[in-house]
């Protein structure tokens, strides 16, 4: 302790000293930075500030301050309501849905275009196949219900011709919800989620692949051995990815989805905070469950974070 | 065995082949569908009988489209927010960037942790609105383009980027006495347009795209963008369609609400289609930049 002191008092004065003329001589940049430092903490910090009302009972006319603390009272709220059960397991069911198809196939969409011999072909599969990504979430829903729709959409058309007049109202029927949800999804970004594979399967040296052909290998040796191992990295970081975001699926394109009848199977966490929390305007218990969804996420993507550094080598940081 | 694996490999392309003409076809479909349901005329379209191309050619969906003062206003609304969004964007994303890449910035690391920290944990929705309400930006145009002002992501991407460019360069620009704020705009900025480019198209596209901030954010409907009035025509066709429902035989012959409904989107997909061809290939180098580990 004494020694640290003792350290620390020849050190500071000639550190401050430096710092200070560091400082001054980048008088300039630290003009440059000023603007977007204070972004990140007017809209970044304070509302990580703001999360302290999940403990209080907010109202706005007391402000954070003035508003009563009450302790873990929102939390237990939630933990013990009648919808904790139903956002947890319509979450992960969503979104491991989602994983186990959304996952593999830009992966073997990606392998099947670098197989792909007529070059023209390809360059025409990958522009197509791309462009789902740039539309909004509220022109995929609209594009579904276009198709869908019970009155005049050609899915339900042909469906009543097979079946001599039925009708499936697919808003309507919890059934369909989970598969709309992951195929628009898919339909998406497929293309676009290849991209990343394409340009680590474009990196492979090629002598590795006429290497592995003089010595006889067909084109599943080739893929199996070569293509798949070389993109494994990428796939593993992606997955990592994928794995920490488990608890989180966008409102955005599920608040378009979805209506009091299907409540049931599309609800999910973020819907709920964005209806309890802002439409009625429970504050305190929407921020409150938002918070545990993002301690969990956090939790989430650290441990598989570890898991992937242990297994591959491959981690985030 | 060798004739074999011959057919084998050549029955592998034509399903390979087929396959990709499969994710063609499927990509494209939705988008035919919709484009001819808004051109083709209402007997048709009620009676569910439009399936690839127009039929009963009519642009009277159109017409009631253009004269639609919401409609128009959203539409000029968006195109102010992206405009305005992506130039701020734009402006503290660069700037930032470049600070973060000066080697010598003092509090370098301090700062790029409370900068990367933000990408894995957040206040939330409320905590933001509230913020929103507090600062007095609700229902104003500043709740759509300031809060998002910085994407963590693009800045270390950009940040990645001017980190590549020599470091001699910028040195020779300070040794004839120019400061950091004229090196960075004389010398770094035009040395990143590439990247600039790229990461200028994803701000603007998520802005063009975005309507939940402004559902979250606006109140005033003469103030809404062009996805918060499609999402509430693409609800209100769900009544509209279950009421008229009953009525379609007699009734006549206005153009429908999914008429309506396709129209618009139409008109909310040119200018990403008409810009898609030659922005394609900023959209993939930004993929791959992104892919950078940094």
């Amino acid at each position: 302790m004494m020694i640290n002191i003792k350290k620390d008092k020849v050190g500071i004065p000639n550190r401050k000293r430096s710092l200070a003329k560091e400082i001054a001589n980048q008088k300039y940049l630290m003009i440059l930075l000023l603007p977007s430092l204070i972004y990140y903490i007017i809209f970044r910090y304070v509302p990580m500030y703001g999360l302290i009302i999940a403990f209080k009972d907010y109202d706005f006319m007391s402000g954070i301050m003035g508003s009563p603390w009450v302790g873990l009272k929102y939390f237990k709220e939630f933990l013990q309501g009648p919808y904790f059960g139903r956002l947890i397991r319509n979450t992960l069911k969503i979104s491991i849905t989602n994983l186990i198809f959304s996952f593999p196939l830009p992966i073997i969409f990606a392998l099947l275009l670098n197989e792909l011999k007529n070059q023209r072909l390809k360059k025409l599969t990958q522009t197509v196949s791309y462009l789902p990504h740039f539309l909004s979430v509220v022109v995929v829903v609209g594009l579904l219900k276009q198709l869908l729709s019970p009155t005049s959409g050609v899915v339900n058309k042909v469906i009543s011709t097979v079946t001599g007049g039925d009708t499936i109202n697919f808003f309507m029927e919890q059934n369909w919800f989970l598969p709309m949800y992951v195929s628009s999804g898919i339909w998406q970004e497929l293309g676009y989620s290849a991209i990343i594979y394409i340009s680590a399967i474009a990196g492979i040296d090629p002598a590795l692949y006429e290497a592995a052909t003089v010595d006889g290998a067909g084109r599943w040796r080739r893929i199996w051995n070569i293509t798949l191992p070389s993109i494994l990295p990428t796939i593993s970081i992606l997955l990592i990815l994928k794995l920490g975001s488990l608890l989180e699926v966008g409102y955005e394109k599920v608040l378009l989805m979805y209506n009091p009848s299907i409540y049931k199977v599309s609800d999910v966490i973020s819907t709920y905070v964005y209806r309890a929390g802002v439409q009625n305007a429970n504050y305190s218990f929407g921020t409150a469950v938002g918070l545990l969804n993002s301690i969990v996420a956090v939790i989430l993507i650290v441990i598989s974070n570890k898991v992937s550094d242990k297994l591959s080598g491959n981690g985030l940081w | 065995m060798m004739y074999k694996d011959k057919l084998i490999d050549k029955v592998f392309n034509v399903i390979n082949i087929s396959i990709m003409l499969l994710v063609i076809v499927v990509t494209l479909y939705p988008v035919i569908y919709l484009i001819s349901k808004s051109l083709s005329s209402v007997e048709y379209v009620k009676a569910g009988m439009v399936y690839l191309w127009p039929r009963g050619f009519s642009l009277s969906a159109y017409e009631e489209v253009f004269s639609n003062e919401l409609f128009l206003t959203s539409y000029r609304n968006t195109i102010v927010y992206t405009v305005l969004g992506t130039t701020i964007n734009l402006v503290m994303t660069t700037s930032m960037a470049y600070c973060l890449s000066r080697r010598n910035l003092v509090f370098r690391k301090s700062i790029t942790l409370l900068v990367v920290f933000t990408m894995f944990f957040g206040g939330g929705m409320i905590p933001n609105f509230l913020l929103i309400k507090w600062l007095k930006m609700y229902d104003t145009i500043w709740a759509l383009v300031i809060p998002g002002a910085i994407s963590t992501y693009n800045m270390i991407i950009v940040r990645t980027y001017m980190q590549g460019i020599p470091e001699e360069i910028v040195e020779s620009v300070r040794i004839d006495g120019a400061n950091d704020i004229q090196i960075f705009i004389k010398m770094i900025l035009p040395l990143s347009i590439p990247v600039i480019a790229t990461i200028g198209l994803f701000y603007a596209v998520g802005h063009w795209n975005s309507y939940f901030n402004a559902m979250l954010y606006l109140d005033e409907k003469k103030t809404y963008p062009l996805q918060l009035i499609l999402k509430e025509m693409i609800v209100e066709q769900d009544m509209q369609g279950m009421s008229s429902n009953a009525f379609d035989v007699v009734n006549e012959q206005p153009p429908s609400s999914e008429m309506l409904v396709s129209a618009s989107i139409v008109m909310s997909l040119i200018p990403v289609l008409i810009a898609y061809p030659f922005v394609q290939r900023f959209f993939i180098k930004g993929v791959m930049i992104g892919s950078v580990k940094g």
